[in-house]
């Protein structure tokens, strides 16, 4: 349970922990860094300082109320849908993978893709205007062709690991990969 | 090989006994169903399981044995595996699990070709604190206590390891996965995959597999600890079976109403089959009323849930279930607007506004055409049309303001009647408020079908007549514009008509303006019913419910937990359903409809009415699915 410093692709630092249950079961979870409360403040003065600006104008508050009701929801919208708190990948030898994304409201969402699919784990590289992305995704088997890829699910989409967080992952998945 | 035992939750305090489950074929893996307490004959137990295995379909065999031993129970052990030569197996599992311990001990017996029994003794120490065993407090103390037993079980297991690693090449590893037997029995896994699975794809992957086991095997739990039988099961239902006076009271009661329904579905088609109402233009006129398309439509639910058969397939029960609960939502909205507009005399008020707002309605139109008929923003409109198109739409206006002051004294008696239909549902009454807009802006509908046709015949020879006059034609055979040489006198008469049209194109152009605006405000307000009675007829509101309150019963995969461990035991998993998002819910089990779908993109649309082709642009779906 190591915790180098690691960044995401944009230079935020993340961190990286590994847990091993047993021989056949590895979890890796990557967290990114919490909402940042000067950040909540600025917006929040931004926002209150326009609907103070236009109530000046017209003399109507329900501007101000409107103001305060849309900041609300958009910070509870935000936290709840956009905002992930950190991403886990539990890989358990001849069960399966399965990814979970945990949300700053506590939200989770999980997927789990059984043994039997997946074809492969492997990083690729995606090329996006000036800059070369490296992903770690999963591969997965088409039924009807026994060597076809059928899909590619990305893993660690909102947090975006770089090379050396991506290479650890990939080492300790493989091994338990190969034993099964 | 790793070996997965899916374990059920409520066999985790079990009395010693017999570990009844399948082994899934393809995958290396067993589902533990239930566990036969001692003392037992083995004869009975073998009967029984034939038994169960008959009704149920599903291959269950007798696992192995499992030990929890209480107070005078030792030697258990002993017993327990000669077991393992009365019940012939490939594997035979020896789980066994201490009082005042949270561990589970595994041993496998494997046979060889001899029938010998080679154990395995591996002995992989499984702990659990997912809140079952014991209070927190002792918890602490019982890691003490194992952990200096694990040390010494350790020394011994690698000696153990020593000698056997010189027999056998790969550690057996089991996994256990604990699930909850009930939530796993009532759920269903999506994609939901009917019938008889291709014997050329895949086998059904593990998690299915094991989904099916769990449902199928309802007759394993009908045994429990009060009945007086030779043998004493623990499963799910040991504790006594529990089910719902209203649940059971209503599926006794489906069979009358469904007969009671059938008798009524018969006298109703016996009426629409009379000869009288089969006659072309009543057909055309019934295919075209909304109110008809809905009853059509709503007597089809009717005769899908008036069927004698019973269903067992999920997605055939859940849109049976979808179709009972919208139709009772309705009938409930329903009520509720009749409760409404009876209550304060609202219907006399609403008829009794009625005929102002059509007088309103048509003096604004013949102010409309007044103004059409001068020079409207400033235009200047040829004289002679302009007058003899304003002349026939105004003569029309008088015709229909007359028929609705002579209908005037029916208007209230009419409402009051209509209104009854709304007993039957939000949705009747909402198609018949449809129709009934339609009946009365049926002027502005012909006014935009003259107009349209107007404009469009005059579109058509200005572009023809503007070829000519460069010098072309359309070629019919090539579908293109090919050169052609014309005579002196067609270009002559053709140039004059081509003015002649040219220069009455505004005139035309603007009463189809504006007729076509007053047509599209119909359509709209039209399409928005539609839209709303498509949304009832079609909102799977039973199956949202069942996401929201029973979210275990739509699937749609499972999530692992890892329990606490530790370091050099065995894994311990809990496995929970993850419910299907609620938006797919909604997709999957929308019920088909006649929906009312926009025909034609925005572009489309836009094309058709520069051009003055007729547009009609909800269209209705034929109610056949495949």
């Amino acid at each position: 349970m190591e915790d180098e410093t690691f960044t995401d692709i944009s230079g935020k630092a993340i961190s990286l922990d590994c847990q091993n249950h047993s021989s056949l079961c590895r979890e890796f979870v990557v967290s990114v860094p919490k909402v940042s409360i000067g950040k909540v403040m600025v917006y929040t003065c931004c926002v209150w300082l326009l609907a103070y600006a236009v109530f000046f104008f017209t003399e109507n508050t329900a501007v101000l109320s409107s103001a305060i009701f849309i900041t609300l929801v958009g910070m509870m919208l935000h936290i709840h849908f956009v905002k992930v708190d950190h991403e886990t990948l539990l890989v358990i030898g001849s069960l399966g993978i399965q990814l979970s994304s945990s949300y700053a409201s506590g939200r989770e969402t999980t997927t789990f893709i059984e043994i039997g699919k997946i074809k492969d784990i492997v990083i690729n590289e995606a090329i996006y205007m000036h800059q070369i992305i490296y992903y770690l995704c999963v591969l997965l088997k088409d039924p009807s062709e026994p060597n076809a890829v059928s899909r590619v699910v990305p893993l660690f989409q909102s947090s975006k690991p770089r090379l050396n967080c991506l290479m650890k992952v990939y080492k300790s998945c493989q091994e338990i990969l190969s034993k099964c | 090989m790793v070996l997965k035992i899916f374990f059920p939750q409520c066999c985790n305090r079990a009395d010693s006994g017999l570990l009844v489950g399948r082994w899934l074929s393809g995958h290396d893996s067993a589902v533990v169903l239930a566990v036969i307490h001692y003392p037992f004959i083995p004869g009975q137990v073998k009967q029984y399981i034939q038994q169960i295995q008959a009704s149920s379909g599903v291959e269950l065999s007798v696992l192995g044995s499992w030990s929890l031993p209480k107070e005078g129970q030792e030697g258990m052990e002993s017993f327990l595996r000669d077991l393992s030569t009365i019940f012939p197996q490939k594997r035979w599992l020896q789980i066994n699990r201490e009082v005042g311990k949270t561990g589970f001990n595994c041993q496998v017996l494997q046979r060889d070709q001899n029938g010998r029994a080679i154990p395995r003794e591996i002995k992989k120490k499984v702990e659990k604190t997912d809140g079952e065993a014991g209070g927190d407090g002792q918890k602490k103390e019982k890691k003490k206590v194992k952990k200096k037993k694990e040390e010494k079980q350790k020394e011994e297991e690698e000696k153990k390891e020593e000698e056997k690693e010189e027999e056998e090449d790969e550690e057996e590893k089991v996994i256990f996965v604990h699930y909850e037997q009930r939530k796993v029995m009532l759920s269903q896994l999506h994609p939901v995959e009917n019938g008889v699975s291709d014997p050329k794809t895949d086998p059904p992957s593990e998690l299915r597999q094991m989904f099916q086991s769990v449902a199928l095997s309802q007759p394993l739990y009908f045994l429990d600890r009060y009945d007086d039988g030779p043998l004493k099961s623990t499963h799910w239902q040991s504790e006594g079976r529990e089910a719902s006076i209203i649940v059971e009271l209503l599926k006794q009661s489906t069979v009358p109403l469904c007969m009671l329904l059938r008798w009524l579905l018969s006298i109703w088609t016996w009426i629409c089959n009379i000869r009288i109402f089969s006659l072309p233009p009543l057909r055309f006129l019934s295919s075209k009323l909304s109110t008809c398309v809905q009853l059509s439509y709503r007597t089809e639910h009717m005769r899908t849930l008036s069927s004698p058969k019973r269903t067992t397939e999920h997605t055939e029960f859940m849109r049976k279930a979808n179709m009972v609960v919208s139709v009772l939502v309705d009938m409930a909205l329903g009520m509720l607007l009749m409760w409404w507009l009876y209550k304060d005399n609202h219907i006399s008020m609403l008829a009794n506004t009625l005929v102002p707002a059509a007088d309103h309605v048509a003096k604004e139109l013949e102010e409309l055409l007044q103004w059409l008929m001068g020079a409207p923003a400033g235009l200047k409109m040829n004289r002679a049309l302009d007058q003899v198109l304003g002349r026939f739409f105004l003569y029309h206006i008088h015709l229909w303001i007359s028929y609705i002051h002579l209908m005037s004294p029916f208007i209230e008696g009419i409402l009051w009647y209509g209104c009854l239909s709304a007993c039957f549902g939000l949705t009747f009454a909402l198609s018949l408020l449809s129709d009934m807009v339609a009946l009365l802006t049926f002027h502005i509908y012909c006014f935009y079908v003259y107009g349209a046709r107007l404009y469009c015949l005059k579109i058509y020879g200005l572009s023809s007549l503007w070829r000519l006059f460069r010098g072309k034609k359309w070629n019919v055979l090539r579908q293109r514009v090919d050169s052609c040489s014309y005579d002196l006198d067609q270009l002559f008469i053709g140039t004059l008509l081509f003015t002649v049209l040219l220069f009455l194109l505004p005139t035309t152009a603007l009463y189809y303006l504006v007729f076509t605006l007053l047509r599209l405000v119909v359509v709209l307000f039209q399409g928005v019913l539609h839209l709303s009675v498509d949304f009832i007829n079609s909102f799977p509101l039973f199956a949202v419910a069942l996401r929201i309150t029973r979210s275990y019963r739509l699937a749609e995969g499972v999530k692992f937990r890892v329990l606490c461990e530790e370091p050099g035991t065995a894994l311990h998993l809990m496995m929970e359903i993850n419910p299907l998002k609620s938006s797919t819910v909604v997709q999957l089990y929308r019920t088909p409809t006649y929906s009312c779908y926009p025909k034609d993109s925005w572009a489309a649309l836009v094309k058709k009415l520069f051009v003055g082709e007729l547009i009609y642009p909800w269209r209705h779906k034929t109610t056949k699915t495949d």
